[in-house]
């Protein structure tokens, strides 16, 4: 992973930058909603490693200064609730001044509440309404793969991360059958298995049963990831389904809701709703105890 | 162009792509298992790396075309109108309205034209729930040559187009060659006395509504409105100067379609007296596309009728 991608950048992975990165992000994360005083801090939290694994870990071949140099590999937040995370991404990386996070959510902000294409550089597609993004991944996916034969060369990534919850939408089931269909190779769906969605745990809403298992029942290459908020274990199951040749991979995560706050973990009731002004000091206490040191 | 042999409207859709994709357009088409009945099949069999089968998925259909759209492809999607507009309506707007993206909603078998199938399959619906969406164009081709004109047209405009087809043989009404302008209309005979504003396959049973009126001494003035959204509003705002009486004739639904439009358009500048031709409140029911216009008041006579009781 040391040798310049495609674009010119360098990004080697060092755990303790990305863990820095991270922790950065979910400061941002909760910084943002407090002044936004709404939107989704829970899922944005849990996301947060494999977010900072993707952009600084340089699992995702990207350039900030260049976001639409078409080698770039792709990567779209289907979970479009979980905005602030990618917003946090993409400031800390550069695609926009750090500025713009305290405007979220606000009137002629380039930060909508759920991630706007047209709006905010480094939104590869716009997306809100869960469900979609596996099929615009394997759209995606299917077009460059069909270029890049064309030219002779190898694919670009496209990544697209999902909620557990999520995957009850069955337009996502279409899309997995026709991403293996086509044995799109050069697409990775990563899913945040936080196992809680608005109406409470998933195992009490509607259950799931094994998502590897039904991803492999589909057809897909299926990793699962113990600790979805280990930076480590992120890099290299993300490593692993990038360099997957065989067809399509996905990634469970097994992550906590709302990781990194205290008296956001694991509670269904912080899917939407923004800290308080108290409660983002307590917020921030906790995230500046966060270990930076490489495990 | 009385002469030429009734064809659908479908059948201009695959014929066009290939021919688009001749001209050097990036297109492509995704499908959900009625490639042969929308007729993308042509295109698949003309290069098999420009059509793609999601299966009976429609919004998987949709989802796939953004995606191909964002590689700089021209994406069109198919499957019947019922299914392809109102099945993956989420779709259409969140992914493909609301980012703007170069996605071409064309299904075919709209309308009644769909016939035997019957009322679930008989959508009367599209027109208003495409026009309602912000960044979408809508076009009502009223024959094989006006189609194959919107598809055409579709590709040469940025952004979402809905192009509505049916699955019937309808009378040719416009030449080969015949070309749509963005946001136009066509003026197709000029009256004094009333003013026929139609799409799709109402624009011929207008044209023939007229004709039965001119021997009535009745001149009815005929405009093919195949742009519903945008409408051609100077055209029909100087028709309706004109004759002062403006009947709306369209396969749909007479809430949210060219009616709809026409009138919120006319209340807003040229107050106008209307009436509007279409189906009413209704959901359809199994039977010969003839039948159909009869039972739901879309033809000819019905026309005739609103023009004389004026």
């Amino acid at each position: 992973m040391g040798s310049p991608n495609a674009l010119g950048v360098t990004n080697e992975f060092d755990v303790a930058q990305v863990k820095k990165f991270a922790k950065q992000m979910r400061r941002d994360i909760v910084t943002m909603l407090a002044e936004a005083k709404s939107g989704h801090p829970g899922g944005s939290l849990s996301a947060c490693d494999c977010v900072a694994t993707l952009y600084k870990g340089g699992v995702l071949r990207h350039n900030p200064k260049e976001p639409n140099n078409p080698a770039r590999d792709r990567f779209i937040l289907s979970k479009g609730h979980a905005a602030p995370v990618l917003y946090a991404a993409l400031a800390g990386e550069g695609y926009f001044p750090r500025e713009w996070l305290m405007t979220l959510r606000k009137l002629d902000s380039h930060l909508q509440g759920h991630p706007d294409m047209r709006k905010c550089p480094g939104v590869e597609v716009s997306t809100g309404s869960l469900g979609q993004g596996l099929s615009i991944a394997s759209g995606l996916a299917l077009g460059l793969s069909i270029d890049a034969a064309h030219k002779g060369c190898e694919p670009q990534k496209v990544f697209v991360l999902m909620g557990d919850g999520e995957l009850q939408e069955g337009m996502v089931w279409e899309a997995a059958m026709f991403a293996a269909h086509r044995n799109l190779k050069n697409l990775i769906a990563i899913v945040d298995n936080n196992n809680l969605q608005i109406d409470g745990h998933l195992t009490d809403v509607v259950s799931l049963g094994n998502i590897a298992q039904k991803f492999e029942s589909f057809g897909w290459h299926a990793i699962e990831v113990k600790d979805g908020n280990s930076i480590p274990e992120c890099y290299e199951a993300l490593c692993a389904a990038r360099d997957y040749a065989q067809g399509p991979c996905v990634v469970v995560l097994h992550t906590i809701k709302g990781k990194g706050v205290s008296f956001m973990e694991d509670q269904a009731g912080w899917h939407g709703k923004a800290p308080s002004i108290q409660e983002l000091s307590v917020a921030l206490a906790d995230i500046d105890g966060l270990s930076e040191e490489a495990e | 162009m009385a002469d030429a042999a009734p064809r659908a409207t479908r059948e201009a859709f695959g014929a066009t792509l290939i021919e688009l994709v001749k001209d050097g357009y990036p297109v492509v088409a995704v499908d959900a298992d009625l490639a042969g009945s929308t007729t993308t099949k042509k295109l698949g069999d003309y290069d098999p790396e420009r059509l793609f089968d999601a299966g009976i998925a429609e919004q998987d259909m949709i989802g796939i075309a953004a995606g191909l759209a964002l590689t700089d492809r021209i994406a069109y999607t198919a499957s019947f109108a019922v299914f392809g507009t109102g099945r993956c309506y989420d779709q259409i707007r969140n992914t493909v309205c609301y980012g703007n993206l170069n996605v071409k909603i064309c299904p075919t078998h709209a309308g009644l034209s769909v016939g035997p199938d019957g009322g679930s399959h008989q959508m009367v619906e599209d027109i208003a729930l495409m026009s309602v969406l912000p960044n979408m164009r809508v076009l009502v081709p009223a024959d094989y040559e006006s189609a194959a004109a919107a598809i055409r047209l579709a590709a040469q405009t940025p952004g979402p187009v809905y192009v509505r087809m049916g699955r019937a043989k309808v009378p040719q009404v416009y030449e080969p060659g015949f070309k749509m302008t963005p946001g136009g209309s066509r003026l197709l005979r000029e009256g004094k006395d009333v003013t026929l504003v139609a799409c799709g396959l109402m624009v011929n049973e207008a044209l023939v509504a007229a004709q039965s009126l001119a021997e009535k001494g009745i001149e009815a003035e005929v405009i093919d409105a195949y742009s519903v959204k945008p409408l051609d509003e100077a055209a029909i705002l100087a028709s309706a100067k004109k004759t002062g009486f403006v009947i709306t004739c369209e396969e749909h639904s007479v809430i949210g379609g060219l009616g709809s439009q026409v009138a919120t358009l006319l209340a807003a500048k040229q107050p106008t007296r209307m009436k509007f031709i279409g189906v009413q409140d209704r959901f359809g029911t199994s039977g010969e596309l003839k039948e159909l216009l009869r039972r739901y008041d879309c033809d000819a006579e019905a026309i005739i009728a609103a023009a004389i009781e004026a």
